[in-house]
């Protein structure tokens, strides 16, 4: 596949059908088309509206504390010594990771549509607690869908989104985690069309989602791109994120894409390895398949039934990943790697000692990729790796993993 | 003429409307399953429905979604549920079959080939529960080829605008989810089916079938008097969970009964 021949650019999807290439779509039940067209059409508006941006702006300012610093991480560079490595600090945002920056933007957009109750899914309670934040600060009531094997890994931040006033729904359908939780809130949706806007949590789902979670998260590589030409005056050799359903990385990702000398890496959980079976890399592990909404790469097997996802980290424990990147990897524009839960608790531990920065364990896989592929990179090679979440939550998991009793 | 089209004439022309249970395919077991399609087809079933088991049904209920969950926990699969269509096939060749799913086994076993199989099996219409108008050309050209019904949802969030869209190249019957929700859960209003089904037969004039909350004889009854079909789903799965040594029996005579709401509607 090619990029938009008339336009010579990977950055006009998707289509006004919502599909990039083959991928994307909306594969929702009738019940729900009226009103995830309705969605659409807000969105367009809104996106349209100087007003609107306006008033994002004012809280990514003030109430998130954007922009993000870019940060030289210069322990770390020296140690693997390669690659000049900087981390995009949205782990510093309010809340803890980039989650906010789309709910900001989606609660903005339900509050145009005079929507008056939210509802989200939580796989880590990071995406949970982002809109249970919004909600609290908006005055709107908010349901919260999550698995109950989440639930019990993620205590804390179930403990969060209570003080923040959301109620927190344990979903005990199918494999009890995020995917489950997904079909939960869709089941929500579809009966409370009315008054109900869901919010959802990465760039994944049926349209619009896809391209609106997409464009609220682009502030990453936007500010990314201003950043290092301050720091270094072009643009970076190579950017990396990790990926679950893929958000933090296409905002990262999507301002680069039509700069051909910037190298695109993306970094799925490997779990206990490619090979065991246990992991969550959809797309280097997966196939095409409809799921949420939309088509992509699925782990499913040969009777199109959906896999269990498995890694450490709870944020990428998800067997679908946003269309785009399907289709990035389809069109080869952007290279899709893994790393495992070993690679990544390494990760974590060597970045806590190294810079003084506990990254949560969804990063943790990126970092892993750049402490395999940096010392390989000559000196002047600029490598931006988004630094999306911190690890405050992951404490205890990391603990448990390494054997240690809290 | 299709068996569909048939046994819709025929009813039509008895001046009553159709029974349509819901079943899951090889719920609890394969065996069992085949065994409870022929008791609703000698408990008077005019159409049946059986369901293809997904890992993510997210349009039903908990009642739905435990009767697929045992099927896949039995082993079923999609070459499974048509080996469980063939074997009913072969001893009634007049029961209209459609399969009610979601699209995934469907793009994974090929969208060319499974119309081809389906329709080999005996299977006669498809309900694609995530396959919205917009989302159905890959399966449209097969199934128009193999002599498939694509059956239509029609659902209480679908306006006028919207209509002629849904309703474009619909076949078979037309599916009118009557409450805004899930499978299993609340039931509606007769008013407001009376109402939705009036207003579709202004669009179309294919038989209109009503489902999504009905749970009793007399609701059946109540909607027969005014639409072509009432589906029945969660109440006759929820038998088949509970299980026991006469469950096929249960099944038979909530089948009756409703059978009997029906077929006490129009006369
Ligand atoms: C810190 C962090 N990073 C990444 C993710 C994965 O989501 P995405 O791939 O959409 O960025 C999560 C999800 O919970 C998260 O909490």
């Amino acid at each position: 596949m090619s990029p938009d021949t008339a336009a010579n650019s990977y950055r006009t999807g998707p289509d006004e059908r919502g599909h990039f290439g083959l991928y994307g779509g909306r594969y929702v039940a009738e019940t729900l088309m009226p009103l995830i067209r309705e969605v659409g059409a807000a969105y367009e508006e809104a996106k349209n509206d100087p007003a609107f941006h306006e008033e994002m702006g004012r809280f990514h300012k003030h109430y998130t504390g954007r922009p993000s610093p870019l940060y030289f991480a210069e322990r770390l560079t020296e140690h693997l010594g390669g690659a000049k490595i900087y981390f995009k600090r949205d782990e510093l945002n309010h809340t803890g990771s980039h989650k906010i920056n789309n709910c900001l933007g989606q609660i903005l957009l339900a509050r145009r549509m005079g929507k008056t109750r939210i509802i989200a899914e939580t796989g880590a309670g990071q995406h949970g607690v982002a809109a249970a934040t919004v909600c609290a600060r908006f005055d709107l009531p908010c349901t919260v869908y999550m698995g109950s094997v989440d639930i019990d890994r993620q205590a804390p931040n179930v403990f969060r989104m209570r003080l923040l006033g959301a109620e927190v729904t344990a979903v005990e359908s199918g494999s009890r985690t995020l995917k489950d939780a997904l079909n939960e809130a869709l089941r929500d949706w579809v009966a409370n069309v009315h008054d109900t806007f869901y919010i959802i949590g990465t760039a994944a789902g049926p349209a619009p989602y896809p391209e609106m979670v997409r464009d609220f998260q682009c502030i990453i590589g936007d500010e990314v791109r201003t950043q290092i030409a301050e720091a270094e005056g072009r643009l970076p050799d190579t950017v990396v994120a990790c990926i679950g359903g893929g958000s933090n990385a296409i905002g990262l990702f999507h301002p680069f894409l039509d700069d051909p000398e910037v190298r695109i890496v993306g970094v799925e959980a490997a779990g206990h390895g490619l090979e065991s079976g246990a992991h969550a890399a959809s797309l280097t592990g997966g196939s095409p398949g409809v799921l949420h909404g939309n088509r992509t790469y699925l782990l499913q097997n040969d009777d199109g039934q959906i896999a269990d996802a498995h890694s450490i980290s709870a944020g990428l424990d998800y067997p679908g990943i946003g269309p785009e990147h399907a289709w990035l990897k389809d069109a080869g524009r952007a290279e899709y790697v893994s790393a495992t839960d070993a690679e990544a608790l390494e990760a974590f531990q060597l970045c806590a000692r190294l810079e003084g920065i506990i990254p949560a364990l969804e990063p943790a896989h990126a970092l892993a990729w750049v402490i395999r592929t940096a010392p390989d990179l000559p000196r002047d090679h600029i490598l931006v790796m988004n630094m999306c979440g911190r690890g405050d939550k992951d404490v205890f998991s990391v603990g448990e993993a390494l054997g240690i009793d809290l | 003429m299709s068996r569909i089209a048939a046994r819709f004439s025929a009813l039509q022309e008895a001046g009553r409307a159709a029974f349509i249970p819901f079943v899951s395919g090889g719920d609890p077991d394969f065996d069992t399953s085949l065994a409870i399609l022929r008791r609703l087809a000698d408990a008077g079933a005019d159409l049946i429905e059986i369901g293809v088991s997904f890992t993510d049904p997210m349009a039903d209920g908990p009642t739905v979604q435990a009767g697929g969950a045992r099927a896949l926990a039995a082993g079923m699969n999609m070459n499974r549920i048509l080996d469980l269509v063939r074997a009913f096939r072969a001893e009634d060749d007049e029961m209209p079959i459609v399969l009610m799913g979601y699209f995934n086994p469907i793009y994974r076993y090929g969208a060319e080939r499974f119309a081809v199989d389906a329709k080999a099996a005996g299977v006669d219409g498809l309900i694609t529960v995530d396959l919205p108008p917009e989302e159905e050309e890959e399966l449209r050209g097969p199934a128009e080829r193999a002599g498939l019904d694509l059956v239509r949802l029609v659902a209480p969030t679908t306006d006028e605008d919207r209509l002629p869209l849904v309703l474009q190249r619909a076949s078979g019957f037309v599916y009118y989810v009557s409450i805004a929700g899930i499978t299993g859960t609340r039931s509606p209003t007769m008013v407001d089916v009376e109402f939705a089904v009036a207003r579709l037969r202004r669009f179309t004039d294919l038989p209109v079938a009503v489902g999504f909350g009905i749970n009793t004889a007399e609701q059946a009854g109540a909607v027969a008097g005014v639409a072509d079909g009432a589906v029945v789903g969660s109440v006759i799965v929820r038998e088949i969970g509970a299980g026991g040594p006469d469950m096929l029996e249960r099944v038979s005579a909530l089948a009756g009964a409703l059978a009997g709401g029906v077929a006490g509607a129009r006369t």
